[in-house]
């Protein structure tokens, strides 16, 4: 056991011993439910039950029902899109960024994080396959014999890129989450008592058994998944971010796309998680392990990510007015002085003034500021994508075409039930999942325990 | 035939238990296996666990991914029905291949992923269905145990290091006959 400078903030607060994290880990899942739980149960899927209605609405009368005209061909569908794949990326930056940098703090939100990265890519994929129009017709995206068509997918098109991006991301993210996850089923397996649950958790858990090639091999698979999703999470806002740079729109046309569609989506993701940490942690009494320490790394990665977005905002106008292209003006003055305009200083000032709050130690430590800071910042990045598609689409090269764009309630219907959507998952999965990686915990109470960091100060001063 | 004795050497910290390891080793026994409810840092070489070789599995599931995204774009987009897509003709591999990358890399990390899980998920035979394979369910919680299978003189000594190095509880799990083998 190689021990911790003492300089470094424990990670896991209080006098823990390992039985202590197993029992504070399996509570909520043996435990019953209390009323808060039940209200936002209530709440996430009445929101999720109006999505599906206005979802099997959309198929019934096609997609003539959204607020989209013309002009504005791409509107809240792919606004949402974005936003939901950009929350996504910071369970897999958590889990596999992190990993490889040895960031101990991961630990305690990898997991929490890693289940949202999976609901919210599932939110993101109700958009792409509704905005097809037909989507009954989606499989005609894989690369099928050409029976069914004429012509085979045209793969030097980003939108097809974005096919295999989103599925490979999908599916690698739940692959990822389940390895973790099969220790910690073995361990519920073993605790709880209740034959049906005992069942359940033994289907889950495969067999596990904890056996020291087992571990070995359990590290090393990580490692390299972690490896292999690292460039994976960048290279999915990246396509996603081709999606509009490869076109030939004024505003959406620029190389800076990649490198600031990746920023963003972290921030944003980042802003999501501590969202629902702050509540995980209340409401499962888990403030020794989800500390205050954790609270201001994460809101440290939101004051750089958030800066980051801000320079690429800045470098946008910059680049607009000395390239000198008109159209390219053009589309960021429309964006900023034109009709939509309130969404653009919405964006501003959420995603660029907001997080510089962050410098101030008692504002990224406060966790009242911090839980507001991280709705505010998700707020502006969904109006960041809105920004970029609406008021460009609204004003493109030929006026005639020039349109103006107001949702429909079949719109708003859809995002809220995603929403909805979002949190039922999420609430059923803190119920019945390990909502902390407890084994990869338990491996790092000896270095980071609060105890064990005073017993090692006590040694070190005799 | 041999008959040896299955023996359960129960741990509650990993310390006792890694010293433990090493002087079972050290006397010549064999470990027959460790369970432990998370990764002990260091007790591979101490165990004796071989370093596994499933990171080479993923890269070459990793190049067959690449290989395979290959030959699928080149027959579909350049031998099958060659198209000239926004001025970018694909008439041949090479000259459209910077249209073909993001998909070359989404496959090969897509097969590598999938393949490396699922040859660990076979190899360490974790598969739904399978019974739990710690013989004792506190080795998931806050138990740590050596799980030995040792013949009678082997089994007083592994005892004496066992008792030795603080373990908490000594099982004595009756025997297994072993077969020779021919």
């Amino acid at each position: 056991m190689h021990a911790e400078s003492q300089i470094r903030v424990p990670l896991i607060l209080g006098n823990k011993t390992y039985r202590n994290i197993t029992d504070d880990i399996i509570a909520p899942i043996e435990g019953k439910a209390n009323r808060l739980w039940y209200i936002l149960f209530t709440i996430a899927s009445l929101a999720f039950m109006w999505g599906i209605g206005c979802l099997s609405y959309t198929i019934g009368v096609g997609i003539g029902a959204w607020g989209s005209n013309n002009g504005v061909d791409w509107a809240w569908d792919i606004t949402n899109f974005v936003w939901w794949i950009g929350i996504g990326h910071a369970g897999t930056l958590i889990s596999a960024v992190l990993l490889l940098f040895r960031q101990k703090w991961r630990m305690a939100i990898n997991r929490s994080a890693e289940a949202m990265t999976i609901f919210a890519v599932l939110c993101a994929a109700i958009f792409v396959t509704l905005h097809t129009g037909r989507p009954w017709l989606d499989y005609m995206l894989f690369p099928l014999p050409n029976q069914f068509g004429s012509l085979w997918p045209n793969f030097n098109s980003p939108l097809l890129w974005d096919v295999f991006a989103v599925s490979t991301y999908a599916t690698v993210s739940i692959v990822f989450w389940y390895i973790g996850l099969i220790p910690d089923f073995a361990m519920i397996r073993d605790r709880v008592v209740k034959p049906r649950m005992k069942k359940a958790y033994a289907l889950l858990s495969f067999g596990w058994g904890g056996s020291v090639r087992h571990w070995s091999r359990f590290e090393e698979v990580s490692l390299v998944l972690a490896g292999l999703s690292t460039p994976l999470v960048f290279s999915v806002h990246s396509i996603v971010s081709f999606d509009f740079a490869t076109s030939v729109v004024p505003g959406w046309h620029t190389t800076i796309f990649p490198p600031y569609f990746v920023s963003g989506a972290v921030f944003s993701g980042f802003a999501m998680v501590l969202t629902l940490m702050i509540i995980v942690r209340k409401v499962y009494k888990l403030e020794a392990y989800l500390t205050i320490k954790h609270i201001e790394y994460m809101n440290i990665v939101i004051i750089v990510t958030g800066s980051i977005v801000g320079v690429a905002y800045l470098t946008e106008l910059f680049v607009a007015w000395y390239s000198g292209v008109e159209w390219e003006q053009y589309a960021f003055l429309n964006r900023a002085t034109g009709p939509m305009a309130w969404a653009y200083w919405i964006m501003m000032t959420c995603n660029v003034i907001s997080p510089q709050l962050f410098w101030f130690k008692k504002l990224r430590t406060s966790i009242a500021f911090t839980f507001v800071l991280s709705i505010v910042v998700n707020i502006g990045m969904w109006f960041e994508r809105f920004v970029i598609i609406v008021p460009t689409l609204c004003r493109t090269y030929l006026p005639s075409t020039w349109n103006s764009y107001s949702p429909s309630f079949v719109d708003v219907g859809i995002f809220v039930g995603t929403i909805g959507m979002f949190f039922t998952l999420f609430l059923l999965y803190s119920r019945t999942f390990p909502v902390i990686a407890q084994a990869e915990l338990k491996s790092i109470l000896k270095a980071s325990g609060e105890e064990h960091k005073k017993i090692a100060a006590d040694h070190a001063h005799h | 035939m041999a008959t040896k004795q299955i023996i359960h050497g129960i741990y509650s910290d990993e310390v006792p238990l890694l010293e433990a390891c090493s002087k079972l080793r050290a006397s010549g026994l064999r470990i027959k296996d460790v369970f432990t409810p998370f990764p002990v840092h260091g007790i591979d070489p101490i165990v004796g666990v071989p370093r596994t070789r499933l990171a080479i599995c993923a890269f070459i599931y990793g190049i067959t991914g690449l290989s395979l995204a290959t030959l699928m774009m080149w027959y579909m987009m350049v031998h099958d029905w060659p198209n000239d897509i926004g001025g970018k003709p694909n008439w041949n591999y090479y000259s459209a291949i910077p249209a073909f990358i993001p998909i070359t890399f989404e496959a090969t990390v897509f097969c590598a992923a999938h393949g490396l899980a699922l040859t660990y998920l076979l190899r360490c035979w974790l598969v739904p269905g399978a019974k739990a394979k710690n013989p004792d369910p506190r080795t998931t919680d806050d138990k740590f145990m050596i799980y030995l299978e040792l013949n009678d003189e082997q089994s007083k000594k592994a005892d004496e290091i066992l008792r030795a190095t603080g373990a908490e509880e000594i099982n004595y799990k009756g025997t297994i006959t072993i077969e020779p083998k021919y």
